[in-house]
């Protein structure tokens, strides 16, 4: 036994207190369904690989309403890691001289914002156009 | 002859990270309601949008095979770099054994999809 004892704070519930943390959290939390939404899609290009009766088998699983609800949840947490990650951008990135000033950091998040939704849109209209 | 530094591989990691992040933020939202919301549920897109067919030949197209790899392997990057960081913050050691786990699994991921996307053919 050692006869050391260091005291050791917890860490019980530390981020809890504050609301800085929780939000941190939250965005840090958004991982967890970008790895769960990464390991669905592995399945499906497996089931791809191996003909067409495992593939509709996977398409067809995919109607299961506990995966549409993990699909809707995971869409809200996927869609609030987007605004967080061009909300910390202004932190993120090297600082932007524009005109001898700094890009404004809303400047920053805002374009990042546009961007993102005409990717989406852009990503949409090319699905529609391949499917149709 | 020059001693080599040792240099760290941080940067490699953080690369995956930010390129798998910025990915993950442009088109995430967009590929979850396209492929777990609108065409499980026949919603907008044509009722064949995902059928064999297209994407047997989405994925033999070179285009569409990058496309695929850079999503399923950037998002694995990105989920594992923010969960190992993330461990201290719950109160697990992040140690070597974490860093295999996490780093590991993600290679994994990459790993596996590289195959099936070769099995898949060209």
């Amino acid at each position: 036994m050692n006869k050391r004892r260091p005291y050791v704070r917890s860490m019980d519930g530390w981020w809890r207190k504050n609301p800085f943390f929780v939000e941190y959290m939250i965005h840090e939390g958004t991982a967890l369904f970008v790895a769960a939404y990464a390991g669905i899609l592995l399945n499906g290009l497996l089931h791809l690989s191996r003909g067409e009766a495992a593939w509709n088998a996977w398409l067809d699983g995919l109607k299961n309403p506990w995966y549409v609800a993990f699909h809707m949840l995971a869409l809200v947490a996927i869609g609030y890691h987007t605004y967080t990650w061009f909300k910390i951008m202004p932190r993120t990135m090297p600082p932007v001289i524009v005109g001898g000033k700094r890009l404004a950091d809303g400047a920053i998040t805002g374009g990042g914002l546009a961007v993102a939704a005409a990717a989406s849109l852009a990503l949409l209209a090319a699905v529609w156009g391949m499917a149709r | 002859m020059k001693a080599i530094r040792k240099r760290s591989n941080a940067p490699i990691f953080w690369a995956l990270f930010g390129a798998g992040g910025m990915l993950s933020a442009l088109l995430g939202p967009m590929l979850v309601f396209i492929t777990g919301i609108a065409v499980p549920l026949g919603l907008l897109l044509p009722a064949d949008t995902m059928s064999y067919a297209n994407m047997l030949a989405f994925s033999q197209n070179l285009i569409g095979k990058g496309f695929i790899f850079a999503v399923i392997a950037l998002f694995l990057w990105h989920a594992a770099h923010r969960i190992f960081h993330s461990l201290h913050d719950i109160g697990i050691h992040a140690g070597t054994a974490a860093k295999l786990i996490c780093y590991g699994g993600a290679m994994l991921g990459t790993l596996i999809a590289a195959y099936a996307l070769l099995a898949i053919g060209f």
